[in-house]
């Protein structure tokens, strides 16, 4: 109860600073309500659908990618110490490089289309999703693995039934880290050599000085960003919580 | 039970002459190339465990307790010497009818109680009725019958140790090894779960080994008691309780209890402070 009650106090906080903005650049900013009609016009016209059906299967693509390749590279380095003492420093370096350098690159690889997208999303999202899952393998407890010598498990057994269940918590810890920046990765694809989606969308409205329909995909975008990642969220309080 | 049954002269258990399991000359060297560097955790040890007795190795702090468990279960290799187990060296792998319990929890959190009980059972691919009927048995010996739907976030550290014990126990082992399992408890759980551990080593006929660093632990509950010196460890004196096979916490009424707990300080406090001068030597020998 209090907690929603915090939830609600924020989101007013937000919308008056929102406001005062508005107020104070106009020319830059639309206000709360200006943004909630632009966008349910937009829900209502035929033009918009198809840009946010491309967005959202190049993201689902990347997302889907970004987490079968990031827990096979993950669970792999994390099973072998060595692998992941060597993997860790490449890994985090090659995550600290501004991805946004490669897109040129990622172009000229996949051509200009949904696979360029699809490829930078999943650039994104991967290596998060990896390294997590790496150390989530390598902070098992001591104790477990000495429980499964003594259970005397075979390697399947114990990938399946001691390592993912144990790991689960901080998988879904990086899965959630993983998917806004796919998310990231898959929008600013778009913004640069593509005609669809809802990145062209923002980029094409900054073309024309269109504000409304700028800050209209940026709330729609954060509604279903924060919806999305509140659900992980939880699923990940609930995952540590039972694990605690 | 009444004070003449616990006159040890009377009806001391004689446990058999059969010998169980073995270290001969075991030694172990954590890090080093195995000659040269390192730490000697286990001085040359010998001991030798018949079936079915209460053993238990005390011993002060850093000894090397922990080290003579892991060795012979099976979990570490010893640097030299051999580990025996029914007549069978052991090397470098825990031995089908062994059980070891932990100091940590070792409950997997993501399994209820009844789930973290048939864990093993279940990877054995031993079939349902006769999972169910283990299972059914260790929650009742234990007293979780209640908890059987709980997962361990929800009990107790006593709790989780004895859903440790009861996942050991259902596996059937010949030998249980304890691995300081109390020593995370308050006094009063200790002695309770005390109590639990000689009921389960008389119902299954088990070999027990328990390391504790508690004198009267080892004097209520063992037949015999293997006292370590201090590391590089091994057994300089053992100790024999001549107490009943029948037994239970309450024994620390008879006068006995008290002369095996003197016997057993006599020989550890040396030791132990031995182990603290160690202790000071080494960081002065770091500052």
């Amino acid at each position: 109860m209090k907690r929603s009650l915090d939830t609600i106090l924020l989101i007013a906080a937000g919308l008056i600073i929102w406001q005062l903005l508005h107020m104070a650049v106009p020319y830059a900013l639309t206000s709360p309500a200006g943004t909630a009609v632009k966008a349910w016009n937009m829900l209502n016209s035929a033009t918009f659908w198809p840009h946010a059906a491309e967005t959202g299967k190049a993201f689902l693509y990347a997302l889907l990618l970004a987490i079968a390749g990031g827990l096979a590279i993950g669970l792999g380095l994390g099973l072998n110490r060595t692998s992941a003492e060597v993997a860790e420093p490449i890994l985090v370096s090659v995550y600290s490089l501004p991805k946004v350098t490669l897109y040129p690159l990622i172009l000229l690889i996949f051509g200009l289309g949904v696979p360029a997208k699809i490829a930078f999303g999943t650039l994104h999202g991967i290596i998060p999703i990896a390294i997590f899952a790496m150390n989530a393998v390598r902070n098992l407890a001591p104790v477990h693995l000495k429980t499964v010598k003594v259970l005397r498990l075979s390697r399947t057994q114990t990938l399946l039934t001691v390592f993912i269940p144990g790991a689960l918590p901080e998988i879904v810890s990086g899965l959630r880290i993983g998917f806004s920046l796919t998310l990231l990765g898959v929008l600013i694809g778009e913004m640069f050599a593509s005609q669809r989606g809802l990145g062209y969308l923002i980029m094409n409205a900054i073309g024309l000085h269109d504000v409304p329909t700028i800050m209209a995909v940026i709330a729609m975008l954060g509604i279903a960003a924060v919806l999305a990642s509140a659900f992980m969220l939880w699923l990940d309080h609930r995952l540590h919580h039972r694990a605690a | 039970m009444n004070s003449a049954a616990l006159q040890p002269a009377q009806s001391a258990h004689e446990p058999s002459k059969d010998v169980h399991a073995e270290m001969r000359g075991v030694t172990r060297v954590y890090g080093g190339d195995g000659k040269t560097g390192g730490v000697q955790a286990l001085a040359a040890t010998d001991l030798r465990l018949r079936r079915g007795e209460f053993y238990s190795v005390i011993g002060p702090s850093g000894c090397g307790k922990s080290t003579l468990l892991d060795v012979l279960a099976g979990l570490s290799r010893p640097t030299t010497g051999e580990v025996l187990f029914e007549g069978k060296s052991i090397d470098g792998r825990v031995p089908e009818g062994t059980g070891v319990v932990f100091q940590e929890d070792a409950s997997f959190p993501w399994l209820t109680v009844a789930d973290n009980i048939a864990f093993g059972l279940r990877r054995a691919g031993i079939d349902a009725a006769e999972i169910q009927r283990r299972l059914d048995y260790a929650l009742k010996l234990m007293g979780l019958a209640d908890f059987a739907k709980s997962y361990p976030s929800q009990l107790s550290g006593g709790m989780r140790q004895r859903v440790c014990i009861a996942r050991t126990l259902v596996m059937q082992p010949r030998i249980i090894l304890l691995d300081e399992p109390f020593g995370a408890l308050d006094a009063q759980t200790r002695l309770i779960m005390g109590d639990e551990l000689l009921k389960v080593w008389r119902e299954t006929g088990a070999t027990v080994v328990l390391i504790t660093h508690a004198l009267d632990e080892a004097a209520m509950l063992s037949d015999r008691i293997g006292i370590m010196s201090a590391r590089p460890g091994k057994i300089i004196e053992e100790i024999k309780t001549q107490w009943p096979r029948d037994r239970d916490s309450r024994i620390a009424a008879n006068p006995a209890f008290g002369e095996i707990t003197a016997r057993l300080w006599s020989v550890l406090r040396d030791e132990s402070l031995k182990a603290i001068h160690q202790g000071n030597k080494s960081s002065a020998g770091l500052a």
